[in-house]
């Protein structure tokens, strides 16, 4: 018997296209006739918008049409966003600014024209008349009482606020023997997938249907969305999903540029095409992360954290993208980790600025959360002059799971120490620590980190899967998901050809066409493989119910005397007597199975009952070279535990480039807005994201605790990485720098702020081992 | 990414070129192209006419000087072929050493000497080099004369040079290192634009009692131009190369700057730092060398 | 004003009247329709249009097609050679360095440039060699060792 394809390390099969520059992006559609689009763009963060004139862009040669704000507004009020809470602040995002700008490269007006330089060209030529006002960047100083407001039909800035508490959380503090404070700063990021976003419109008059191809992570939910904004039904608009050049959480949202080159495709009937310039996608796509987080935690004196108090200020920028309000409360939602503290006070406070919306980027609230609390645990050990391992040992989860967290989580499963236990040994732990020794008595700074972080997934509502066996018996699936990197067309090959028992290379998944796939919510969130997956392994399980059927009435015996292993359904008992899969495949088509339709196909939709909770341990080795600051991540040791892992080649490349963000957002990423709104990190000429020579090899290796919350056991794997890396990054650099008595550095951790920590501490002073916020009690 | 619309002219002699120069005083010259469209391409410059000098036979290759002593550098020679050339490499590898470390493989192979030169930006790498290599710039007029312009004069400020605007960079000696001659460059990158946040040559002459018979530093990233370091270079003049005197000379490199350049990748405290670890550092190697 | 332009792209002599602000990279993906080089910034920071000019690898973002004029260009659709795959291709393939697969063109480019000039290059090199292409799904690690792959290969093919 062949080894079942589940497990097995199998080589991607959308990369036969890829690698030959055969792919097929969305800037690679060109329809006949396309005109293409281009946007004039705010320059100021916050302005009244007295005056937009398209006139002399209208007489550019080869323009065809403009669009301004009002007019567009008659047609869609605002770019949607889906969350919606109490008391939740909810301004309109006009597609077009209207009398007001709120961020630095708001779309103030759009041309179309025959071609892409004269379309540039025009949108340079449109008129503007500002009237600049204060711009709002600081979300503390925004939550002030006289601060600007940035949407003025709201009496604060304050887009939400919510307060979440478990246990008696001021008993725990009063009784603590250590009391650790902290402020901590989540950089705002760039998502920077490297493919701009981009959309192709195409409005056919006598059929009534409008194609959207589009750079999208979630094409069905673009579709709806298309369609209720421009008055359309569902059934006459189709998003294309090509192939799709990353997405990070970038490309979840609907953004205006799709909506107008609909608008503009409905009017002129021909199809519209605009690509994003990398200017463009730094102001216009949305950002991620951006919270100032204050941490207190309660411990005793052996370690054993009884109680966490966290705030978190969350600068959202100037409107909700399309999940924005809900990306900060997985923070609070796991601010607790995988540890048991039963005393939890989370508060939450989302406040608008004039900046770009902050939506999902890689991780979503849950990076935040294992920086809060990976930081905090390292700053109790460090407080206590305890092993950072040995304070994560004592505080894990043990179980019983499902476990009910005082974040209000319920925990599937998880073995938090075997992960830990695992990463540590990899690492070489115990020896590591003697070669910091050794090497801090000759000037070199080396520094071990770990983090033992907690992540959810397998957001629901709900995937579809289908699966049909044609009458040649090969096998085709269609998922609802839209992989974009993540190379579904071989995993969810490979659970396919396990339950129907045919060679991988016989299954065709299908994806990203709503035309195609009947159904669908889409790729983000890491629960492509937890949801989509199971969806496609129930859909076969109704294929298999009906082959079985098949094979009962062509071998003439009961179903239940029929066994199905190698791709034959044989008699119990009879091995002889048995039929192929294609053999009942065709048979199926042929319509004389009593009691049976036509066909061998199935659908399924598989609703999440509730989230999945991957985790896993991460140890970064780093040297800082403290003349420069300069930090080289010298080592990378990965444990992750995703359940069960479909191929582990391409769970690994899911680790790697996870590790790759995080460690970015550990040392270098920032996009960086001035007093005046204007954003300063605006190319790649001065946001850095790491390149080939920043990282080392990494160490990846994996735990299986499965999940009883689907039937593959799996989990996600997208995001672990970025959220495993970025406190293990910051803890090694900070437990390099601890002869230095440095306790704690914002990110990123630039070369000069390593350097000026350093000259600001006593340079030659022996480790401090009380940090200068915390307080001891009691002894 | 779509540069403004220009008239295009690709002169085949530098005589043609200096004449369509003379002709159209909007035009901007155009070598490898590596600093000019960026800016295009952002819109941060919009010349009217572009004049393509690539093709300009007389501007291209390296050679050594008929008597020797120096190495003469044809403009449009691009920083790759400085970085791999043999010549270089054996004697002047300082130009080889600040070429390699330039943007990135396919920067160098079309980014030009003469091009990074006559930008003149601020954070450039072969400055540093040319500054301490005292190397000597060649430009031709509209009326076809040569004038020899010492790197100590060609940068003047920021993206500003001794250039007229009427004239063509055409050539850069540097001297043939001498044996007993040792040379380094050191460079803090941004990591964004691998420009120089900080970038020193240093070049370090010893005598045969071990002491130092010369000494030249040049600095690039700190300030709004490239600058010798003067007193850095005096006070180890004459002295051995130890750790404490180059550490007592790198101490007073970060004077030569001045007014040190100040943004979100470095303040200019960091840059002064910077210039002086980078400075030590330098001559460490470069004496090491000699 | 249009000019004529003649290059050899792949090994097929093109001919066409471009607008002088036109980039090589348009011109290879519009009007060559050779769609397979990609643009990913307006800096020259990311690589994903790194093509061979005369057998140099070239960022063809930041070069005029007016400058290339004559010139042997070589584009990720030329490298395989009678349907079969380049070895640096197969180490892609192979060793998973790709996920988007939106930068790999140009990473396959400039790694053809440094195998070229180093067949049996370090860890350390390959990563110097690559530090013009940015890639934001892999963390480079598969991509290191779909090089390596690839300078196994073809020191073999040498070899025999």
């Amino acid at each position: 018997m062949a080894a079942p394809a589940v497990g097995s390390r199998i080589k991607r099969r959308e990369d036969p296209r890829l690698i030959t520059g055969t792919g097929n992006y969305v800037e690679d559609v060109t329809p006949a006739g396309t005109l293409y689009m281009a946007l004039a763009r705010s320059p100021h963060a916050h302005a009244r918008l007295r005056r937009v004139n398209v006139k002399d862009a209208l007489q550019h040669p080869g323009v065809v049409a403009a669009l301004t704000g009002p007019e567009v507004r008659q047609i869609v009020d605002s770019v949607p966003c889906v969350v919606d809470f109490p008391d939740l602040k909810k301004p309109k995002w006009p597609v077009l600014a209207v009398d007001r700008v709120r961020y630095v490269g708001e779309a103030v007006a759009a041309v179309v024209a025959t071609d892409r330089a004269m379309a540039v060209d025009a949108a340079s030529l449109v008129q503007t008349d500002y009237l600049p006002l204060t711009a709002v960047t600081d979300p503390e100083r925004a939550l002030r009482p006289r601060s600007t407001r940035v949407h003025a039909e709201f009496k604060d800035n304050q887009a939400w606020y919510s307060l979440t508490e478990a246990g008696d959380v001021d008993s725990a503090f009063r009784e603590a023997h250590v009391v650790v404070k902290q402020r901590l700063v989540n950089q705002r990021l760039i998502p920077l997938a490297m493919e701009t976003r981009g959309v192709v419109a195409q409005y056919h008059a006598a059929s009534g249907l409008l194609t959207v191809w589009s750079t999208s992570q979630n094409p069905h939910q673009l579709k709806s969305q298309l369609a209720a904004l421009l008055g359309l039904p569902e059934n006459q608009v189709r998003v294309i999903a090509p192939d799709v050049g990353g997405g990070f959480g970038s490309k979840i949202d609907v953004y205006c540029e799709e909506i107008l080159a609909c608008i503009f495709a409905l009017r002129l009937g021909r199809p519209v095409k605009w690509i994003e310039e990398r200017r463009e996608n730094f102001q216009g796509t949305i950002h991620g992360r951006d919270q100032v987080d204050y941490v207190e935690v309660a411990a005793q004196r052996d370690g054993v954290i009884t109680g966490l108090k966290v705030k978190v200020i969350a600068d959202v920028g100037a409107y909700w993208g399309f999940f924005s309000p809900a990306i900060a409360t997985s923070t609070i939602g796991l601010a607790t980790g995988c540890y048991a503290i039963p005393n939890f006070r989370g508060e939450l406070y989302e406040v608008f600025t004039n900046k770009t919306p902050v939506d999902a980027y890689r991780g979503a609230g849950r990076p935040e959360a294992a920086y809060i609390i990976e930081r905090a645990v390292d700053l109790v050990a460090l407080e206590l002059a305890l092993d950072p391992a040995e304070v994560r040992r004592k505080n894990f989860i043990g179980g019983p799971f499902p476990y009910a967290t005082a974040g209000g989580m319920s925990f599937d499963s998880g073995n938090y120490r075997a992960a830990l236990d695992k990463a540590l040994q990899s690492a070489g732990y115990q020896r590591r620590r003697s070669e910091q020794k050794r090497l801090r008595q000759r000037g070199r700074y080396q520094g071990i980190g770990l983090s033992s972080y907690i992540e959810l997934c397998a957001i629901g509502p709900w995937e579809m899967g289908a699966v049909r066996v044609d009458a040649a018996g090969k096998v085709t699936v269609l998922t609802g998901t839209s992989p974009h990197g993540q190379g579904e067309e071989t995993t969810f090959a490979q659970i396919v050809a396990d339950q129907l028992q045919v060679a991988v290379e016989e299954v065709a998944v299908q994806h990203g066409d709503t035309a195609v796939v009947p159904a669908g919510i889409g790729t983000y969130g890491s629960r492509t493989t937890a949801v989509g997956g199971s969806a496609v392994l129930n859909a076969c399980l109704l294929v298999k119910e009906k082959a079985f059927k098949i094979a009962s009435h062509l071998l003439q015996v009961p179903e239940d005397r029929l066994t199905f292993a190698q791709g034959t359904f044989a008699v119990k008992d009879a091995p002889d007597r048995a039929v192929t899969l294609a053999k009942v495949a065709a048979q199926a088509y042929t319509g004389s199975v009593p009691g049976a339709e036509m066909g061998l196909e199935a659908s399924a939709y598989f609703e999440a009952p509730n989230l999945v909770f991957p985790f896993g341990t991460h140890v970064a080795v780093v040297e800082v070279d403290p003349e420069t600051g300069e930090v080289k991540l010298v080592r990378y040791v990965a444990v992750d535990d995703a359940g069960n892992i479909i191929n582990p080649l391409t769970a690994e490349g899911q680790v790697h480039g996870g590790i790759a963000q995080g460690v970015g957002q550990a040392l270098m990423e920032a996009a960086v807005y001035d007093e005046s709104g204007q954003l300063v990190t605006g190319t790649l000429m001065d946001y850095a994201i790491p390149a080939a020579e920043d990282l080392p090899l990494f160490e990846t290796a994996f735990t299986v605790t499965p999940t009883p919350r689907n039937p593959l056991g799996a989990k996600g794997i997208g995001e672990a990485g970025t959220i495993g890396a970025t406190p293990a990054v910051v803890n090694a650099v900070m437990d390099a720098l601890a002869p230095f008595g440095i306790r704690h550095i914002d990110m990123p951790l630039s070369p000069e702020r390593v350097w000026r920590a350093i000259q600001e501490s006593a340079k030659a002073r022996p480790a401090r081992r009380r940090g200068p916020s915390a307080r001891r009690r009691g002894s | 990414m779509i540069p403004a619309a220009f008239e295009y002219e690709a002169p085949a002699t530098l005589m043609e070129a200096l004449a369509l120069l003379r002709r159209h005083r909007g035009a901007k010259l155009l070598a490898g192209g590596h600093s000019l469209l960026p800016m295009m391409k952002l819109r941060l410059a919009a010349p009217e006419r572009l004049i393509d000098i690539s093709r300009i036979k007389e501007l291209a290759g390296i050679r050594e000087s008929r008597g020797g002593g120096t190495i003469v550098i044809g403009a449009l020679t691009p920083h790759g072929t400085l970085e791999s050339s043999a010549l270089l490499q054996e004697k002047c590898p300082l130009l080889a050493e600040a070429a390699a470390v330039i943007g990135d493989p396919q920067v160098r192979n079309r980014g030009t000497i003469g091009g990074s030169l006559a930008h003149a930006d601020p954070a450039a790498d072969l400055p540093a080099a040319l500054l301490a290599l005292d190397a000597t710039l060649t430009a031709m007029g509209t009326s076809g004369a040569r004038r020899q312009v010492p790197a100590r004069r060609f940068f003047r400020g920021l993206l500003t040079t001794a250039l007229r605007p009427t004239e063509v960079l055409t050539e850069i000696t540097v001297p043939v290192l001498k044996r007993g001659t040792g040379s380094a460059y050191e460079k803090f990158a941004n990591k964004a634009s691998r420009f120089a946040v900080v970038g020193v040559a240093a070049v370090v002459a010893l005598d045969r009692r071990g002491r130092c018979s010369q000494v030249a530093i040049g600095i690039t990233g700190a300030g709004p131009k490239a600058v010798r370091a003067v007193r850095a270079e005096a006070a180890l003049l004459g002295r051995e190369p130890t750790a404490a005197n180059i550490a007592a000379a790198a101490a007073r490199a970060s004077a030569a700057v001045g007014d040190a350049l100040s943004d979100i990748h470095a303040s200019s405290e960091f840059r002064l730092h910077l210039t002086e670890v980078l400075t030590r550092r330098a001559l460490a190697r470069a004496a090491a060398r000699a | 004003m249009n000019r004529q332009v003649t290059l050899r792209v792949n090994g097929v002599t093109q001919q066409h009247s471009v607008e002088p602000r036109l980039l090589l990279v348009y011109y290879l993906r519009e009007v060559l329709g050779l769609t397979g080089t990609h643009v990913g910034c307006d800096t020259s920071q990311c690589g994903a249009c790194t093509v061979l000019l005369e057998g140099q690898a070239v960022k063809s973002c930041t070069i005029l097609a007016v400058q290339a004029d004559g010139a042997e260009i070589t584009t990720i659709e030329g490298l395989a050679r009678d349907g079969k795959l380049h070895p640096l291709q197969t180490g892609f393939w192979e060793e998973h360095g790709l996920q988007c697969g939106f930068c790999t063109p140009g990473m396959i480019m400039a790694a053809c440039q440094l195998l070229e000039r180093i067949p049996d290059p370090s860890e350390a090199q390959i990563r110097h060699g690559l530090a013009g292409n940015l890639c934001r799904c892999t963390g480079y690690h598969n991509i290191v060792r779909a090089v390596q792959h690839a300078a196994r290969k073809l020191l073999e093919t040498k070899q025999r």
